[in-house]
């Protein structure tokens, strides 16, 4: 124990001042978020009005909104919903109730280790599978790409949420005479349904502030969508070809973009966090 | 056929056969989606495979009209960028988690906990935007010059500070990664069970030093909690393409701008005309999905090894 050789005191007085030093990285970290938001607030709130909400994008000196990438943003969660949602449910409901074998096992390594591959790469595979094949970029390739990110999360909440409904429930359902479909169907996934329900949201809220899977799948667009079968515009890719641009006013129109998009994030991340908390 | 239902359904309902079956299609669907990403990389890959070779990786020459394409300066900016990463995130991220499991009463720790898992909320693509407009030029008046002052003598701190290069993006990437280190090494603090901690303040060790019982326990989980992190931070891309300057340039220099294997790909493939750079930009793709699928695993399987433990020691009390 190198620790019995050093007095008391020098021993207290560093306890002490890792204290102070871990409460002040914990300080710095807070800060950061504060200060990035306060300048989300500040530079956003300038360029937002009413018409910049509803119009479409135009040239430079004519102001000019994001009406369609709000849109467009909408139909590729939607599209992305549809699509990742039930997939991830079933994975995750799987993985919970037929989990233990080794195939199970794979699974749930490669869904961990999907969540861990960049989202550019996923945008590269559904551009060589989805894109080439049908000859141009749409919104259909953009759900597609957002899906995919979506599904490993989803997956693995719902595995972690039935897993916390109590065996008893199970048993119960099961001793009437039920059998296992009608349990899982039935009992397990009501009970857990708030659970799987938060975990979608946090999926929405993570997958909307995607760029990188849209960059070469749904492209871009400055017009309102027709159909899921043309290039379509979003919230994300609208800021960062923005925020690149030489131009002062379509900094200003980034950072009102980014605002609008801040806020929807940030409200989906705190109704989760209230409803989580009526709970436990 | 009774015998392919006592396998499908050991109930013999069904039901339970054709729900099972029906789940397991949706879980091979998964395994189906790896494989195909790997065979479509590397099918469309193939071109650049066959003309350049084991080349690809050390040639660092990038140049699109003369149709010549090799990779080691994506790979230098991605190493160096997150390296500094980590540099600065594991030491920030380690303080955070110990504060926030070790130090902290709950009233604090559980507000704060959500506030730091709320930077991991905010997309990349808004971290970008900061970084030119905040971030970049912050560090080129404040921060910059006094490193070229002090620590001129290093190559590192030596060329023309534009606020835009390998520092700045090494930043923006410890920053967020931050959030996905610190969560992980406080579920792995959390999974150390508190008859550690128990027994070191029982024989007398101060909070500090009952901590250090602690991070010895969790070491391999916290391991694999920078593990995950290099994981991100390699695959990170639009914060970075945004702040980094996109050039395919390998200096020593951490104020010159550099490129990254992700932002290459975010920049430059929608310009890509020609098939071979095309085919480049797709295996510069393969390259990031092993690596980070490499570095993925090994951490999940660090991390679990702490977490697993742990819970098996829970659940024999």
């Amino acid at each position: 124990m190198a620790f019995l050789n050093r007095t008391d005191r020098t021993r207290r007085a560093t306890s002490g001042v890792m204290t102070v030093l871990t409460a002040l990285c914990t300080v710095v970290a807070v800060g950061i978020l504060l200060i990035i938001l306060s300048y989300i607030a500040m530079r956003g709130i300038g360029a937002l009005n009413l018409r910049f909400l509803v119009d479409t994008p135009r040239p430079v000196g004519e102001g000019g909104g994001i009406g369609n990438a709000i849109v467009g943003s909408a139909v590729l969660l939607l599209l992305s919903c549809v699509v990742g949602i039930p997939l991830g449910i079933a994975t995750g409901v799987y993985l919970s109730e037929f989990g233990g074998g080794l195939f199970a096992s794979v699974v749930r390594f490669l869904v961990d280790t999907l969540t861990g591959i960049p989202s550019i790469v996923t945008g590269v595979f559904v551009y060589a599978v989805v894109v080439l094949r049908m000859g141009h970029f749409s919104a259909l390739a953009g759900g597609i790409a957002l899906a995919l990110i979506m599904v490993p999360i989803v997956a693995r909440t719902t595995e972690e949420m039935i897993k916390l409904v109590p065996h008893s429930l199970r048993e119960g359902a099961l001793a009437l005479g039920a059998p296992q479909w009608r349990v899982t169907l039935g009992v397990v996934i009501p009970a857990a349904a708030s659970g799987i329900a938060t975990g979608a949201m946090l999926a929405v809220a993570r997958v909307s502030g995607e760029t990188a899977p849209l960059l070469f799948t749904a492209f871009g667009s400055r017009f309102f969508p027709r159909n899921l079968n043309e290039p379509i515009a979003s919230l994300t890719v609208q800021i960062y070809n923005y925020a690149i641009s030489p131009y002062d006013e379509w900094h200003a129109q980034a950072w009102a973009a980014t605002l609008v998009l801040m806020t929807l994030i940030l409200s989906i991340n705190i109704l989760v966090r209230f409803l989580t908390r009526k709970k436990f | 056929m009774s015998n392919w239902r006592r396998r499908l359904s050991p109930t013999g309902n069904t039901g339970d056969a054709i729900f099972r079956a029906a789940m397991f299609a949706v879980a091979s669907f998964m395994v189906l989606i790896v494989v195909a990403m790997i065979l479509a990389l590397a099918s469309h890959s193939t071109l650049s495979i066959r003309q350049f070779g084991f080349g690809f990786l050390t040639d660092r020459e990038w140049n699109p009209i003369k149709d010549q394409f090799g990779a080691l300066a994506f790979i230098y900016g991605t190493i160096v960028s997150s390296l500094i990463a980590l540099i600065i995130s594991v030491p920030l991220s380690l303080g955070i988690a110990i504060f926030l499991v070790e130090q902290a009463p709950y009233y604090l720790a559980r507000p704060i906990t959500f506030l730091v898992e709320l930077l991991a909320a905010i997309p990349s693509v808004v971290y970008g935007l900061w970084g030119i407009f905040v971030l970049a030029p912050f560090l080129r008046v404040y921060v910059e010059p006094p490193l070229a002052r002090w620590f001129g003598w290093l190559p590192l701190f030596q060329g023309s500070i534009t606020g835009i290069g390998l520092l700045t993006g090494g930043i923006i990437l410890a920053i967020m990664v931050t959030p996905i280190i610190s969560a992980v090494v406080r579920d792995v603090l959390s999974a150390v069970p508190n008859t550690q901690r128990e027994a070191a303040l029982a024989l007398g060790a101060t909070k500090w030093e009952t901590t250090q019982v602690v991070l010895v326990n969790a070491a391999p989980g916290i391991a694999g909690a920078v593990i995950l992190g290099l994981g991100r931070a390699i695959g990170e891309t639009m914060a970075v393409t945004m702040v980094i300057g996109n050039r395919p340039e390998i200096s020593l220099s951490l104020f010159q701008p550099s490129y990254t294997l992700a932002s290459v790909i975010a920049n430059e493939f929608t310009e890509a005309t020609a098939d071979i750079y095309l085919s480049s930009l797709v295996e510069l793709g393969l390259i990031l999905f092993f690596v980070t699928f490499v570095v993925n695993a090994i951490a999940r399987l660090l991390v679990w090894r702490v977490t697993r433990r742990t819970t098996s020691v829970g659940m024999a009390v």
